[in-house]
């Protein structure tokens, strides 16, 4: 990676290098360091001293009930928001490569929701589905539902994984489409020469070609579920009715912030750390020798 | 297209059709209500077609209190989101740029562990260290100020990865004829390297402006002055107020207010933006 031709050595690098540096240490590296160190201690309740007590914490939250509930909680969310938003946009994606005319049109119309950012998209969804004025559940009524997501923990999740998936379509679909322009037009027209119809040469040919985008996609995916809906969560239900929408990031910003058990949240964001090193390990794999098939 | 089949085409164009109205919808329904009065706002069911105090709407909710007991007005947020967005994006590019560029151009001591290091920041998203990090900037002092919300978000490793692979296409011949010709290693940087890559750095922008601009967790955390909320989490507090007076033609629209400034920037940059999303997740 150092280029064959290079400046010799001085103490100009080292000042390159050194505000990104700093900023990694100070605001990153510590702080992480932090988290594990007080992932390992437990404060009494007013904060006034604290006892070195190994893994208690972490035992602790493999016994917690909540904590594990939590956890499968988390892996459904994400994994829906996943799945939804990924099939929309490879539906539309297989569609709009068909056109020709209008293409970048509809590509304007379809990837704008990216810029909304996760708070946004939930107060626009929790706004049409108010209980009392929103558009949806008026005509839910009509047809006999009874909306309420604050009373209904069901309606809760179903309306915060809507609003999760609806952002991230936009980016699914971008990625999609790219992937699928790539492909070469000889493979798709022999195929089509030995009467293969359009939707035999989507199994068959497209979805196999862009495995690889599917499995970058599915890691992006996850981890937007995981760590950036949290504004979403946060403005449309607050991790209720009943936790019914409390995700991992929410209980450790809820325990730590709201509840102030330091020691607890600190070992839950531990845990969380190991999850995003897995996915970047994974995510990573991706880069080094893409998917075979 | 293969071959023509003109139901298929119907149908393609019969499903992107429905699949933009889907996208759309939220958004129109926002539209709508930041162009009706209070009152009609209230009743149910809400109107589904714009009214006529879109331009009312707009100067009470810019330039009056907003809502009544916010004190806030909505340009100032709109100028604090402004102010960390550009703060963020501009940043983290002059930081991730000349460390991709000590990187690639310099052999020193340590300079693996540097990119070690840096490359860490990918595994730390905010939410993850979230307490910690608020502590520190606390005991800085940066609580309630511009540095405070931008700094601590200003390290990036897709970034300088982005730069250092920009830089490794490079041809050494640009370097070896600059050395020739007597240049230094900045001089360098400022007449080759910075130029050559100018629509790298351009299309970077446009995707962390939108990721600074819709910054949410960070602005919530270490924001109590009213002064510097930003417009992005002003939302929130609207939508609780909402419980006791619900003006939600003045919500909708600050929403919409909100939501613009990115939405304007994918749209009008759109193959930057493009290019920007492509390259830096890679």
């Amino acid at each position: 990676m150092l280029k064959r031709v290079h400046f010799p050595a001085s103490p100009l690098p080292y000042l390159l290098v050194a505000p990104q540096i700093i900023v990694t240490l100070v605001f990153f590296i510590w702080p992480a360091s932090q988290a594990l160190y007080q992932s390992l201690l437990v404060e009494d309740a007013f904060g006034l001293s604290s006892e070195f007590v190994w893994f208690e914490n972490f035992t602790l939250l493999a016994q917690d009930e909540q904590y594990l509930s939590t956890f499968w909680r988390t892996a459904v969310f994400s994994s829906l928001v996943a799945f939804i938003s990924m099939s929309i946009a490879l539906i539309l994606a297989g569609f709009a490569e068909r056109v020709i005319k209008g293409a970048t049109t509809y590509r304007t119309l379809l990837i704008w929701p990216y810029a909304v950012a996760p708070v946004l998209a939930g107060a626009l969804w929790v706004f049409m589905f108010n209980p009392t004025l929103g558009i949806f559940p008026y005509f839910l009524d009509i047809i006999g539902i009874k909306w309420n997501h604050y009373l209904n923990g069901g309606q809760a999740m179903g309306l915060v994984i809507a609003a999760a998936a609806w952002k991230q379509i936009a980016y699914n679909f971008l990625f999609y489409l790219a992937a699928m322009q790539s492909i070469p037009r000889s493979i798709i027209e022999a195929a089509a020469i030995d009467g293969a119809g359009p939707v035999r040469r989507f199994w068959t040919q497209t979805l196999p070609l862009v495995s690889p985008t599917t499995f970058f996609l599915v890691v992006i995916n996850i981890v937007y579920a995981f760590f950036e809906t949290f504004g979403i969560i946060h403005v449309v239900t607050q991790g209720g009715p009943a936790n019914a929408t409390t995700i991992l990031v929410y209980k450790v910003f809820n325990d730590g912030f709201v509840g102030l058990d330091l020691g607890g949240s600190a070992a839950q964001s531990v845990i969380l750390m190991v999850i995003v090193i897995l996915m970047t390990v994974a995510q990573f794999r991706y880069v080094e020798k893409k998917v075979e098939y | 297209m293969v071959e023509n089949r003109p139901f298929l085409t119907v149908i393609t164009h019969i499903v992107l059709v429905l699949g933009v109205a889907m996208i759309a919808l939220p958004i129109w329904i926002t539209f709508v209500a930041a162009s009706h009065d209070e009152i009609r706002m209230l009743q149910a069911p809400i109107p589904l077609m714009p009214g006529s105090h879109f331009a009312d709407n707009l100067k009470q909710t810019l330039f009056g209190a907003g809502l009544s007991g916010d004190q806030t007005p909505v340009w100032r947020m709109l100028l604090n989101s402004l102010a960390m967005a550009l703060m963020i994006s501009v940043g983290k590019i002059a930081i991730s740029i000349i460390s991709a560029f000590a990187i690639v151009y310099f052999k020193f001591p340590f300079r693996m562990g540097f990119f070690w290091m840096i490359f860490i920041t990918l595994m730390l998203p905010v939410e993850v260290r979230i307490l910690p990090t608020f502590e520190v900037v606390a005991n800085l002092g940066l609580l309630n100020s511009y540095w405070g919300l931008s700094i601590p978000l200003i390290a990036s490793a897709t970034a300088t990865f982005m730069f250092r692979q920009v830089f490794l296409t490079i041809p050494d011949e640009m370097l070896e004829s600059a050395r020739i010709d007597g240049a230094g290693p900045m001089r360098f940087f400022w007449d080759i390297l910075l130029p050559l890559s100018r629509t790298n750095i351009a299309a970077l922008f446009v995707i962390l402006f939108i990721y600074g601009w819709n910054q949410y967790l960070w602005p919530l955390l270490i924001t109590t002055d009213t002064d510097m909320t930003t417009i992005v989490m002003s939302i929130k507090q609207m939508l609780e107020s909402a419980e006791q007076s619900p003006q939600w033609n003045v919500i909708m629209m600050t929403a919409l207010l909100a939501m613009l400034p990115p939405i304007l920037v994918v749209i009008g940059m759109q193959k930057l933006f493009v290019q920007g999303l492509t390259e830096t997740d890679k």
